[in-house]
């Protein structure tokens, strides 16, 4: 197993259990797995193998979310549209249940996802889970600062003409 | 009325058949796959998602294939598709204001706080034939190399190690709405107040619409159709004097309250366009003039869709504004009746069906009628 170097790591571990902050942690992680592609998380999965025993308390299964906008952007709510999403929960023997929700439709994305979740509640794994998803951090990471020059780069500053009948 | 007939099943079957020949085309032509259509026609993904109502490009882009191109019957597939499954929740409502930018542009303000972002835009292209895109020679010597950034000193040859330490997450773009209403001169959005908006997917359209209602069908609806509509209140009908405001194009995360774990999952992210128009005055004895508004949101990169939804989204508000109504685009019955291209071909196209019966009892009177005014006057008269 390749080591990520060391400069990466979660910065909203906390040394002393904290709930709220434990739970933020546990959200930015779920905004990785979902990001992630199935691939990326499979090799995740791959690394805490042989894996404790496995029962799938909802295998994963494809559903719909209705996706809400704000009138104005701002104001109160509206239905803009569905979005496909697939859920899955798994309870890893003498372990906690891990959960997931993302778009599309993967079961398999879904699973492995399920799976790192249950991994990364247990404490002592944490940092390995973290560690694991540093590729996924690192490959999104390059991609928006990419996608922020090309959109950077048109740019535009407009010059209001006097008109010809001044 | 139409009525059940029977028979034709080895014809529907060769038909169908035929139908599966003619969307693989030539055989010595490469198939095209998902991934092609989802990449390279990517707007025409965007419009199935939008008016079919489910944001899924993969599907989308089957339906497009299943269909042949036909954008309508790729929607009418994607709404049929998503019958199938069950519903987990509503999202949290998207933030638009935390917007990862990819377009951003504003007719009212030229300098403007985050600045005027062209983005991957039509405008300022001459609509000129690209030959090379008919040769696969674009491939070699189209302009899809960006030229240097103009921040000085900073060229595109950055190292990935760069780009990483770059990576932090980009200021928000304050919205000019926003702007304008810090001075007080716009008038704000409506306040959530809690109530859950109502779901034309779960109830029947009813009328008197509000106004998240009228916005769901709006964002779901035919482009062409309100294109045409909003292009009316430009021309006259229901004048509402328009200027766009802001519109921005790019990706929202979307999340979920799930209540098993008490707090709401990030699921990933989507692109949205929206459009935010600022329209004439209104005033009363009690408020002073201020300027109003209209709002388009829409799944994908869709900016003539979320101008047109802003505009009619704005005609049809004439009553709280105090406004006459004058114009079609104002009458919300009409437009969210008849915004709805599968309804609307659904009803269009049923008329194709067997109405033998209806027919014939038509022909059987208007035969009647030929025969009593043919016939010779006394023969009339004899039966007054």
């Amino acid at each position: 197993m390749r080591s990520e170097p060391p400069h990466i790591t979660e910065p909203q571990i906390a040394a002393v259990p904290d709930p709220a902050a434990e739970q933020a942690a546990r959200e930015v992680m779920m905004g990785l797995y979902a990001r992630a592609t199935r691939a990326e998380l499979q090799a995740a999965v791959e690394r805490f193998q042989p894996l404790p025993q496995l029962k799938r308390l909802r295998p994963a299964e494809a559903g719909l979310i209705m996706v809400q906008g704000r009138t104005g952007g701002d104001g109160a709510p509206f239905n803009l549209g569905e979005a496909t999403v697939t859920r899955a929960a798994v309870q890893l023997a003498g372990g906690a249940t891990g959960v997931s929700y993302l778009l599309g439709r993967d079961p398999a994305k879904a699973e492995a996802a399920a799976i790192l979740d249950a991994l990364w509640q247990d404490a002592a794994l944490r940092l390995a889970v973290t560690d694991a998803l540093t590729p996924v951090r690192r490959r999104l990471a390059v991609e928006a600062a990419r996608a922020a020059e090309e959109t950077e780069a048109t740019k535009v500053n407009f010059f209001t003409m006097a008109r010809g009948e001044d | 009325m139409y009525v059940a007939v029977k028979g034709g099943e080895a014809a529907i079957r060769n038909a169908h058949a035929l139908l599966a020949k003619k969307r693989r085309g030539e055989e010595s032509v490469p198939e095209i796959g998902l991934d092609q259509i989802a990449g390279q026609l990517s707007l025409a993904v965007d419009r199935v998602m939008a008016e079919g109502s489910l944001y899924d490009r993969e599907l989308a882009a089957l339906a497009i294939k299943q269909a042949r191109g036909d954008l309508i019957e790729a929607i009418f597939l994607a709404r049929a598709f998503r019958t199938t499954l069950p519903r987990f929740g509503a999202s949290v409502p998207v933030d638009t204001g935390a917007m990862r930018i990819e377009r951003r542009i504003s007719a009212t303000f030229k300098d403007l706080p985050g600045g005027q972002v062209l983005g991957p835009t039509f405008d300022y292209t001459h609509r000129l034939m690209d030959e090379r895109l008919a040769t696969h020679a674009s491939d070699a010597d189209a302009p899809r190399q960006l030229a240097p950034s103009p921040r000085a000193g900073e060229g595109w040859g950055k190292g990935e190690e760069r780009r990483e330490a770059d990576a932090t997450p980009a200021a928000p773009m304050p919205r000019v709405t926003d702007l304008l209403g810090g001075e007080g001169l716009i008038e704000p959005s409506p306040a959530d107040d809690g109530t859950p908006p109502r779901d034309l997917t779960r109830e029947p359209l009813s009328f008197p619409a509000d106004r998240p209602l009228r916005l769901q069908a709006l964002a779901r609806g035919d482009e062409g159709f309100l294109l045409a509509l909003g292009y009316s209140t430009q021309r006259g009908y229901a004048r509402t004097h328009p200027f766009v405001g802001e519109i921005r194009f790019g990706t929202v995360e979307v999340s979920l309250p799930v209540e098993e774990l008490g707090f709401a999952v990030p699921l990933g992210d989507i692109a949205v366009t929206e459009c935010q128009s600022v329209n004439q005055f209104k005033g009363s004895a009690t408020e002073p003039p201020q300027f109003t508004r209209g709002y388009g949101l829409v799944f994908g990169q869709s900016e003539r869709k979320a101008m047109s939804m802003a505009l009619v989204d704005r005609a049809l508000r004439f009553k709280e504004l105090g406004e006459e109504k004058s114009a079609p685009s104002q009458d919300e019955e009409f437009v969210l009746s008849h915004c709805d291209n599968v309804q609307a071909t659904g009803f269009v196209e049923h008329l194709k069906l067997p109405h033998y019966v209806d027919f014939q009892a038509e022909l059987d009177l208007i035969r009647r009628m030929r025969a009593e005014a043919e016939a010779p006057d006394e023969m009339k008269e004899a039966a007054e």
